[in-house]
């Protein structure tokens, strides 16, 4: 049996900033997953409907603007509302304060400057469904 | 939730968690499989291959756009080398394709080729067929073509589909891969490009070499997937093949012997894990071992296997 | 030969050096040359390779005596939420003694959509302040005078409709267009390639750029045309000589495009300015500061044949790089931002916006911002930093890493000229991957500690999470959606309509400047978005190269 871990790497909101997605979509690559990489500015209905078609058991957020509040939890709605259940993880510049809130709203986890990568992949490896 | 029962009505979380049940060689792919089979062979399956930078996923973007504004249904899927060392993969085309995402009438599906090339050319007929059954009626094989293997995943196609671009010297390498004998269709894409008509010039000598008998002389288009030039065209050409393959016979023909290929691979398959099974892990190895001391020949090896099994 | 007993010396010192390192090695990632002689700038010519601060080939500085008349422009990037809150910070920051105004967009504005557009929604005042309309822009610059303030505004792709907007603006104040001072960023290539915040493809984008350059040569003859900023490059991981070559590359690009479109290089080369980063490698970036100065000088000169020294010249606006701020102990960052200001300076730039300690967590406070701003201030009147021409020239490493740098951005620049230019090189993709693999490089460095960022992967600590940072008002939005909607509505709409079906008929015809067409739209009140829609309907948009 051939399975791999798959992970939808996503830009919601209009910040062009993909240095951090790229990175981690590199390293995730490296780590041995599938990464299925989708590009920037991409509205909260394509990346649920992406993770659907695509089956992923992980879908990894990058976002810079601080549209996250908005963004973010309309997305893992929208998930749930397609009958998703997936591991969903933010990462970005997100002040400490909106965590909690991101994670009532079903962030598994939120990643912020200067993590390592190799952080990012344990995170995956330890919580995937 | 019944994934055959839902995946024949088209839901889209059914078609998902079918395709990864083929992918990772669940237990229940083979269910699936055998419930959905009679449901199958009604779409029209489109192979697309060509050089990295060709400009697959936007001609492919285009020409499923194209058969939506025809009215047809379509199932993509989108296939990407795995990493040789890590095994990982970045499956980049939906960049190409996001706005197809919300078009409920397609579905896409980002395919990683997990090592096994062969196994991948089974898994993606697999893949077609869930699509198939879903109800698409055009599914689209995108695979970058760069040695024979791939080749061979696009060989499942009814209609193959070679993108090129002119003036990257891709023309002399994709004659050396041999991927111009199997095109069906030619796209020249980038065709405002310096080289375009040399490129042509050059494909219609080669097809001018080809010996083989048929009646279908493969056409070469010209295309800026782009901005969106030349695609109407293209699809036309494709459903000039598809019109020649159904009104000469060869559709039938074609898929009655890729049929019958598939039966003979399963059966070979099968038959090796069953002597595996029959002939234990460890006498395989001995075996092995004697063969590899010349203390046994190969011919005897397999004589002695074959009639321990064959009584 | 006088170094041939130097030669010898150095010999025997490097091998002496070999064997101590035996027992105690170097530490890793270190840059080769551990000890620059003479011999590492073998066949210096003074007068060739430097010559006078002022004069060709500008290595030593644009200016005969740099600061020691005036300093650089202090110049403090800011903008967020409404045009009525950035009014208030600018009139701020020019009280606290900036002597320049630097205007940051939202997303939604940086990509010609109204704030009333759906994919606007959680973006709207977010990373810098919302403008739909002419009207918003009133406000923007309410009781500033427009006629002593050079303002730089960071627009790229509806760089025109925002430049409109402001001589728009300033014509209502009285202040004639030929009175007008500062920059817009319209660099288009590197949205493309580093930065993202693209609309339309290279083709109308580029004839954007060469309206402007051409319309601004004869109306507003003291405004900066464009930046052409390696700044978002190197942000998006590049090295040092990567940020400087790619610029270039575009840079070149922009010249052809203009010639090509009819215009004289002395009458556009002038207003050509540039944007670097500020990076942590103090002596690095000094060098590239020089290095780039030199290559952009001999381009102009020997490439493009330019006459005017003034098209020679490198002039360059910086920015500290934010992408090395730490969310960890930001404190630090302060540290991290004065020595960026201190290699800009070294470095030579024309004006500088240093970042606030906050800003990898959030848009910076009132109060950072102060502090970021007497970073430049303390450098400027203390440091001594400023008191001579460029005070590095003639060390020998920074003369050697100077030759290295230029070498290295001549490379890259044949490679792009040999793909086709950097137009070519961004659609295949070349320079996004190159900058990529510098960024995934930096990263696992940095995962590995051969790379040390301090408060990261060393020298870490227990924090409490940081306090008291700007937020921006949620309601934000719906106030600039009620302000749009109220300003539709009051408006003659069928002068608009009108103004828009003539600019449509405009981006048909590629022999007509856009730039008047665009400036009698939005002085009829169109808003950004539909001055933007119309040039979306008949150039289309653009589809990204993404290779990973």
């Amino acid at each position: 049996m051939e399975k791999r871990i798959r992970v939808l790497v996503a830009k919601p909101g209009l910040d062009g900033h993909d240095r951090g997605a790229k990175v981690v979509a590199r390293a995730l690559r490296d780590a041995g997953f599938e990464v299925i990489y989708t590009g920037i500015r991409l509205t909260p209905e394509q990346i649920s409907e992406a993770a659907l078609q695509e089956d992923v058991n992980v879908v990894a957020l990058s976002l810079l603007s601080g549209a996250h509040n908005t963004l973010f939890p309309r997305i893992v709605e929208m998930m749930k509302a397609k009958g998703l259940d997936v591991l969903t993880i933010g990462g970005g510049v997100i002040p400490d304060a909106d965590i909690p809130g991101l994670k009532a709203a079903g962030i598994a986890e939120v990643f912020t400057p200067g993590t390592p990568t190799e952080k990012i992949i344990e995170y995956i490896k330890a919580n995937v469904k | 939730m019944d994934i055959v029962a839902e995946l024949l009505n088209g839901s889209k979380l059914a078609i998902s968690r079918a395709i990864t049940t083929v992918e990772n060689e669940y237990d229940e792919a083979t269910e699936i499989m055998q419930k959905i089979y009679p449901n199958t062979g009604k779409a029209y399956v489109i192979g697309i291959t060509g050089p990295p930078g060709a400009g697959k996923s936007t001609l492919t973007d285009k020409i499923t756009k194209e058969y939506r504004s025809r009215g047809k249904s379509v199932g993509i899927i989108a296939v990407d080398p795995s990493s040789p060392f890590s095994g990982g993969a970045i499956l980049g085309d939906r960049i190409r394709m996001n706005e197809l995402t919300m078009d409920d009438g397609v579905f896409i599906r980002s395919m990683a080729t997990r090592g096994s090339l062969g196994g991948m050319s089974r898994k993606t007929a697999e893949v077609v067929k869930i699509l198939d059954a879903a109800g698409k009626d055009i599914v689209i094989i995108e695979t970058v073509g760069v040695g024979q293997s791939e080749v061979d995943i696009v060989k499942t196609a009814d209609t193959t589909l070679v993108v090129l671009v002119p003036g990257l010297g891709d023309d002399i390498q994709a004659i050396k891969a041999g991927i111009l004998e199997i095109g069906d269709v030619f796209a020249i894409n980038k065709a405002d490009r310096e080289g375009v008509e040399r490129l042509n010039l050059e494909m219609e000598m080669m097809l001018d070499l080809d010996q083989s008998e048929t009646a279908w002389r493969p056409k070469i288009m010209r295309t800026v997937a782009s901005q969106n030039q030349g695609v109407v065209e293209l699809v036309d050409a494709i459903e000039d093949h598809s019109t020649f393959l159904t009104q000469s016979g060869m559709l039938e023909k074609h898929r009655f012997e890729r049929t019958r290929n598939e039966i003979l691979a399963m059966l070979d398959e099968a038959i090796k894990i069953y002597l595996m099974k029959k002939v234990a892990g460890s006498k395989f190895e001995s075996l092995t071992t004697e063969v590899n001391e010349r203390k046994n020949d190969p011919y005897s090896a397999v004589k002695s296997v074959l009639s321990e099994v064959l009584k | 030969m006088a170094n041939e007993s130097l030669k010898a010396k150095k010999e025997a010192f490097d091998a002496k050096v070999e064997k101590a390192l035996a027992k105690n090695p170097e530490r890793v990632n270190l840059p080769k040359l551990r000890l620059a002689t003479p011999l590492d700038i073998e066949g210096f010519d003074y007068e060739k390779d430097l010559g006078m601060p002022g004069e060709y080939p500008f290595t030593r500085g644009v200016q005969p005596t740099m600061y020691r008349g005036r300093f650089w422009t202090m110049r403090m990037y800011a903008g967020f939420s409404t045009a009525e809150e950035s009014n208030k910070r600018y009139r701020y920051l020019l009280e606290s003694g900036g002597t320049g105004l630097s205007c940051a967009f939202d997303l939604p504005t940086q990509i010609g959509l109204d704030s009333d557009d759906p994919k606007a929604e959680g973006e709207i005042g977010k990373v810098g302040v919302a403008i739909d309309s002419l009207a918003d822009m009133e406000i923007l610059f309410d009781q500033i005078d427009l006629g002593k303030v050079s303002t730089s505004m960071t627009i790229n792709a509806p760089a025109s409709v925002l430049l409109a907007m402001y001589i728009a603006v300033a014509e209502k104040k009285g202040i004639s267009a030929d009175k007008l001072n500062g920059t817009i960023q319209n660099d288009i290539l590197k949205e493309y390639a580093a930065r993202g915040t693209y609309i339309f493809p290279p083709k109308p984008s580029m004839r954007l750029i060469t309206n402007i350059f051409e319309y601004c040569s004869k109306n507003v003859p003291q405004w900066n045309t464009i930046s052409i900023s390696g700044y978002h490059i190197r942000e998006a991981g590049s090295t040092a000589a990567q940020e400087i070559a790619f610029t270039i590359a575009d840079g070149i690009a922009y010249c052809e495009a203009a010639i090509k479109a009819g215009l004289n290089v002395d009458d556009f080369a002038g207003r050509l300015s540039f944007f670097w980063n500020a990076h942590n490698n103090v002596l690095e970036e000094v060098a590239k500061f020089r290095a780039s100065r030199r290559v952009w000088a001999k381009v102009m000169k020997e490439r493009f044949g330019a006459t005017n020294p003034k098209s020679w010249m490198l002039r360059v606006h910086t920015q500290t790089a934010g992408s090395m701020l730490t969310a960890q102990q930001p404190d630090n960052n302060v540290v991290r931002v004065a020595l960026q200001t201190a290699a800009a300076v070294m470095g030579g730039t024309q004006s500088l916006h240093t970042n606030s300690k906050d800003e990898a967590l959030a848009l910076p406070t009132e109060d950072s911002v102060r502090v970021a701003l007497r970073t430049q201030q303390i450098v400027a009147e203390e440091s001594g930093l400023a008191d001579t021409v460029d005070p590095l020239g003639g060390s020998y490493y920074v003369e050697a890493l100077t030759n290295q740098i230029e070498a290295e951005c001549w490379d890259y620049i044949k490679k792009i000229d040999d793909l086709g230019g950097a137009v070519v090189a961004i659609e295949k993709g070349y320079i996004q991957r190159e900058i990529q693999d510098s960024a995934y490089k930096w990263q696992m460095e940095v995962e590995k500690k051969e790379r040390i960022i301090v408060g990261v992967n060393k020298y870490q600590i227990k924090e409490k999470p940081p306090e008291g940072l700007l937020r921006v008002d949620a309601s934000v939005g719906e106030f600039q959606k009620g302000k749009l909607a109220k300003m539709k509505a009051a408006r003659d709409n069928a002068a608009v309509a009108a103004k828009l079906a003539a600019l449509e008929e405009a981006c048909k015809d590629e022999s007509v400047n856009l730039m008047p067409v665009i400036l009698e739209a939005v002085k009829a009140y169109a808003t950004l978005g539909e001055v933007c829609g119309v040039m979306r309907k008949v150039f289309g948009e653009y589809q990204p190269t993404v290779s990973l």
